[in-house]
């Protein structure tokens, strides 16, 4: 496989990483939402995997075994647990106006190409253009989590947003240093047995997982 | 060396209390932990103070003027929190809002956000930074949920939910500053140590560095409560168990200030301009004036004082904005005693509450009649609160205000304004609770006096006599902050 | 212009007006076979066509010209567009004018006569048909060019043997855009030749019509017309497809030999289309009409992130 043929098949990475963040804004499932987000899992394992071949660095291979371990395996597995234990799997959400969020999407696709511009024009590595996709799902995910009021889409938000951050680390520096690759993820282990003991509560609580309910603490006037 | 013994403990009680589970001196064991680690902490500032900043264990972690006090505060009140807890949390388990599991869950999480915090505090790598302000709010949130009323889970969803997006701008934010300082230092886990970038803070590329700021901003302003970031912060705070509301709004949001004070300096350093500080300085003073009319609308006694903690963050924000030294030396001022004050005051506020069986501030009445020691504390508190003298916090708000005056001179009424405002609402709401008879649903208590007594004699005694090591120590972290 | 190239052209032509009713019956049979149904083999189309042509044609009293003319609009002007999209060979006359704005434009006017002749007659199904059409088609036509814009970005030039050029005869690259590209033209191209999820060629529910309904009123070698251009556009259609993302094969100059492999590739990549038109045709439901905007929001959605992925990612 020669370098830049490899660098195309990252791009190519990056553009299904982007893909599957939209195809999490629109998705009303709850089990495809997770299908779908171990999907981004594993393409970013891969695109981890390839720029770890183009630069030689050897920890990145550890780093997309991390990804490929939690993001593919881990937390699609204890997500679809939970869920099934909840007894939501066939839930779906209502959704209003999908073609503005997607809109909306589109906006931030623009805006995190804009923002990220100038890094990308002092850099000098392979990957570098994949960084504006990087912020790009970050803000995607932050969007998910802004327009849907579940408490597992709101989660899964929240992962993909780690998705992108982790892609970031990847296409701007190679990866971070492997001291703290590896404390992220340990940090998100805690966070997946925290929102797992969650949705049990606001279960138990609220008699669904519908985080509108949840509107009781609001500065009366 | 005392340094890692000082993180081992907090780490090592953590383990013993999940294991101990609800023993009965379980809480004893606590208080015994925090003071340790306090001990520890002064035997390092001592080594500190006497041999001056040093790094341990490989660069790793790393000790100077500035950190190393924050790190003394942070084991003193969380040693005083731990006493105060002792009793706060007996009477909630008379009063059946704890069974044993919890308890168990309380001490272990108690001690390893300790932990966390102090490792914050200490480390000297960004992204290790990141990841222990990132456990520090894992191992709280579910303590902010410990009594499973709909609205204790409503605020934990809201603290996890906006903490977890706050802070992962920050991640971004050090990815950001990583790829800058990995083309000055190369590539390898020495790019990300502060002792490392603050030396070559001027080479680092800044327009990169703008804008990881920016992402930084938001992730550590979302920690600090900053104003637009805030929203989490006062049901978080106010939802807790009592302890844990004044750790969170004593400590933890000064060691977010921290995190964000470091970033700024690099950012400043690098662009020579003062964009980072005029940042601070902006969102500081949204913040005051927007939690001092916060102020006014509030009912619930913990609610309102969390606002007092964002008002209060806000101003120490916008002092480390301002920069120079008169307005840092106020705002190293400003954390120590606002962080003393505050956890006092949520002592009494804890106690005040059990004693009504309700936070609403309108069914709170005669303290001092009720208990004496509680409800003088709680007006001495407030006194010192609202920044009047001889109290400490009157000395930091007096040095910001003149560096304002003299660096801002046409923010000087909008912080003025901020800092009227809030006098006159916290004064409005607290005075009939303090005075007036005893209403017929107060019942007696057992409190903790120590705590506070002691919080609030630190409190007047810095504003009285400033020892010479601490001023020595400021002005240390003055100068390495400039 | 060569004597090679005015015979790829006819043959072109040739080809779109005797394959397409082949393509159209492959794809139904191959359609039957899926759903364990019996089928009358590729030539029924043919037959059908011949059926039609021999019946009377029988107007509406109030039919004005538009109605009466609009099949031969629509059959010209189909026949036009087979000219001018190089599928078999690069090297046409007609290459100068083969500019993709110019063919989105061309299919609005055959979209344009169909909806005005669904109107003409004054039926309740015509006009909601027409309705129906034109909402769809606002929708529709953005993603379309959209996507070949995507494209025309890679190729520098929105000429479509330019296009085809570059990308057939290039060198490799794998293009991230080019892969949302495909994706939102494969919608589009469901939507306008109204395959299910979108509209069901094959129902008989009035209610459900949207393409159907707009020609309810034809009649003998109107209908015949009509019937034929509709097969061709799905031909089109997939043509133009193939000759964007897969031109592969495409005959660069008009010698026999290239012209021949070229036939050979494109039979080859139609079976499969086919094949794979009718996957999605079975795997989904037809939609209801209020999810269209959805459906197609998404079409351009996927299309913009070509774009956009074309100045991030290449």
């Amino acid at each position: 496989m020669s370098m830049s043929f490899a660098a195309q098949v990252n791009s190519v990475m990056a553009a299904l990483i982007l893909l599957t963040a939209f195809g999490l804004l629109v998705q009303r499932r709850i089990l495809g939402l997770i299908h779908l987000f171990a999907w981004q899992g594993l393409f970013l394992c891969i695109s981890t995997a390839i720029v770890g071949y183009i630069t030689g660095m050897h920890h990145l291979f550890i780093s997309s075994l991390l990804t490929l371990s939690f993001k593919v395996i881990l937390l699609p597995y204890i997500l679809y647990v939970l869920i099934r234990k909840l007894d939501i799997r066939r839930e779906s959400e209502v959704l209003v106006n999908i073609p503005r969020t997607m809109m909306i999407g589109i906006a931030l696709v623009i805006f995190s190409y804009h923002l990220t511009a100038p890094v990308t024009q002092l850099s000098t590595m392979v990957t570098k253009s994949t960084l504006a996709v990087a912020l790009a799902t970050v803000m995607l995910g932050l969007l998910m989590m802004v327009t849907r009021r579940h408490a597992v889409t709101q989660i899964i938000g929240f992962l993909a947003m780690e998705n992108g951050l982790f892609f970031a680390a990847t296409s701007a520096t190679y990866g971070m240093p492997m001291v703290v690759e590896l404390g992220v993820a340990l940090d998100l282990l805690i966070a997946a047995f925290i929102f797992g003991i969650f949705f049990f509560h606001i279960n138990t609580t609220f008699d669904s997982l519908d985080v509108d309910q949840m509107a009781k603490l609001k500065e009366e006037d | 060396m005392i340094l890692l013994f000082l993180l081992c403990i907090s780490l090592f009680f953590a383990v013993v209390l999940a294991f101990v589970g609800d023993w009965k001196y379980a809480p004893e064991i606590n208080i015994l932990g925090s003071g340790a680690t306090f001990a520890a902490g002064v035997a390092l500032a001592v080594q500190v103070y006497l041999q001056g900043p040093m790094t341990v264990g490989g660069k790793f972690f790393f000790v100077d003027a500035f950190n190393v006090y924050l790190a003394v505060l942070t084991s003193f009140v969380s040693m005083t929190t731990a006493i105060f807890s002792r009793k706060y949390m007996r009477v909630e388990r008379e009063h059946g809002r704890v069974g044993p599991w919890k308890m168990r869950f309380y001490h272990a999480m108690y001690q390893l956000f300790i932990f966390a915090m102090l490792l914050a505090l200490l480390t000297n790598n960004f992204g290790v930074l990141w990841i222990s302000m990132e456990l520090a709010t894992l191992s709280t949130v579910l303590l902010v949920s410990l009594y499973r009323t709909p609205t204790a889970i409503e605020a934990a969803w809201k603290y996890f939910i906006l903490c977890g997006v706050g802070i992962a701008q920050a991640l971004f934010g050090t990815v950001l500053l990583y790829f800058a300082a990995e083309r000055v230092l190369g590539i390898g886990g020495e790019a990300l140590l502060w002792t490392n970038l603050s030396q070559v803070s001027g080479q680092l590329e800044p327009t990169v560095l703008r804008l990881a700021f920016v992402f930084l901003m938001v992730g550590y302003g979302t920690k600090v409560g900053l104003v637009p970031l805030h929203n989490w912060l006062p049901d978080a705070h106010s939802e807790g168990p009592t302890p844990i509301s004044a750790v969170l709004s004593g400590l933890l949001l000064n060691v977010a200030l921290y995190a964000l004070v470091r970033c700024k300096v690099l950012v400043d350093g690098s662009t020579g301009t003062h964009m980072a500080g005029n940042m601070l300085m902006g969102f500081g003073l949204l913040s005051v004036l927007v939690a001092a009319f916060s102020l006014l609308r509030q009912k619930d006694v913990k609610r309102m004082f969390s606002y007092s903690s964002i008002e209060n963050m806000g101003i120490a924000t916008f002092a480390f904005g301002i920069g120079g030294p008169i307005a840092t030396f106020g705002a190293l001022l400003h954390m120590l005693v606002h962080s003393l004050t505050k956890s006092a005051i949520f002592f009494t506020v804890g106690h005040a509450s059990q004693m009504h069986g309700t936070q609403e501030m309108d069914r709170i009445r005669g303290l001092i009649k009720g208990n004496p020691v509680v409800g003088w504390s709680f007006i001495l508190g407030i006194v010192a609160l609202v920044g009047m003298p001889p109290f400490g916090m009157f000395a930091s708000e007096f040095l910001i205000l003149t560096a304002t005056i003299k660096e801002a001179p046409l923010l000087t009424p909008l912080l003025l304004l901020g800092l009227g405002v809030a006098f006159a609402a916290i004064f409005r709401k607290v005075q009939p609770m303090v005075t007036g008879l005893v209403p017929s649903w107060q019942t007696p208590l057992r409190a903790a006096h120590i705590p506070v007594v002691l919080h609030m004699t630190l409190v007047l005694l810095l504003g009285l006599y400033m020892p010479r090591f601490l001023s020595d120590w400021f002005h240390t972290a003055v100068g390495l902050l400039k | 212009m060569t004597a090679y190239s005015i015979g790829s052209e006819i043959l072109q032509i040739l080809l779109l007006l005797f394959a397409a009713p082949a393509f159209t019956g492959w794809v139904r049979t191959v359609k039957c076979r899926m759903q364990g149904r019996t089928y009358a083999g590729i030539c029924q189309p043919y037959r059908n066509i011949r059926k039609l042509f021999a019946k009377e044609v029988i107007l509406a009293e109030n039919a004005s010209w538009i109605f009466r003319s609009t099949p031969y609009i629509v059959f010209g002007v189909t026949v036009l567009i087979g000219g001018i999209i190089p599928f078999i060979s690069v090297d046409l006359p007609f290459a100068a004018t083969a500019d993709v704005i110019a063919l989105v434009m061309l299919f609005a006017i055959i979209r344009f006569f169909t909806a005005l002749a669904g109107m003409d007659i004054g039926t309740a199904f015509g006009g909601m048909g027409s309705s129906r059409e034109m909402t769809i088609s606002s929708l529709a036509e953005p993603a379309m060019l959209m996507a070949v814009f995507t494209v025309s970005l890679a190729a520098n030039s929105t000429s479509l043997t330019h296009m085809v050029d570059v990308i057939g005869h290039g060198e490799f690259i794998l293009r991230p855009s080019l892969a949302f590209a495909v994706l939102a033209f494969i919608m589009v191209h469901l939507t306008e030749t109204g395959r299910v999820p979108v509209d069901n060629p094959a129902t008989h529910l009035e209610l459900t019509m949207i393409h159907e309904a707009m020609i309810l009123e034809y009649s003998g070698r109107h209908l015949a017309l009509i019937e034929w251009a509709g097969m061709m556009k799905l031909f089109l259609f997939s043509v133009l497809g193939i000759s964007i993302f897969c031109p592969w094969g495409i005959a660069a100059s008009g010698d026999p030999a290239g012209l021949f492999l070229s036939l050979l590739l494109l039979v080859l990549k139609l079976a499969v289309l086919g094949v794979v038109v009718v996957l999605i045709e079975t795997g989904l439901a037809k939609m209801r009409l209020f999810r269209l905007t959805e459906f197609l929001g998404t079409a351009f959605l996927l299309a913009t992130l070509g774009m956009l992925s074309f100045f991030i990612l290449e």
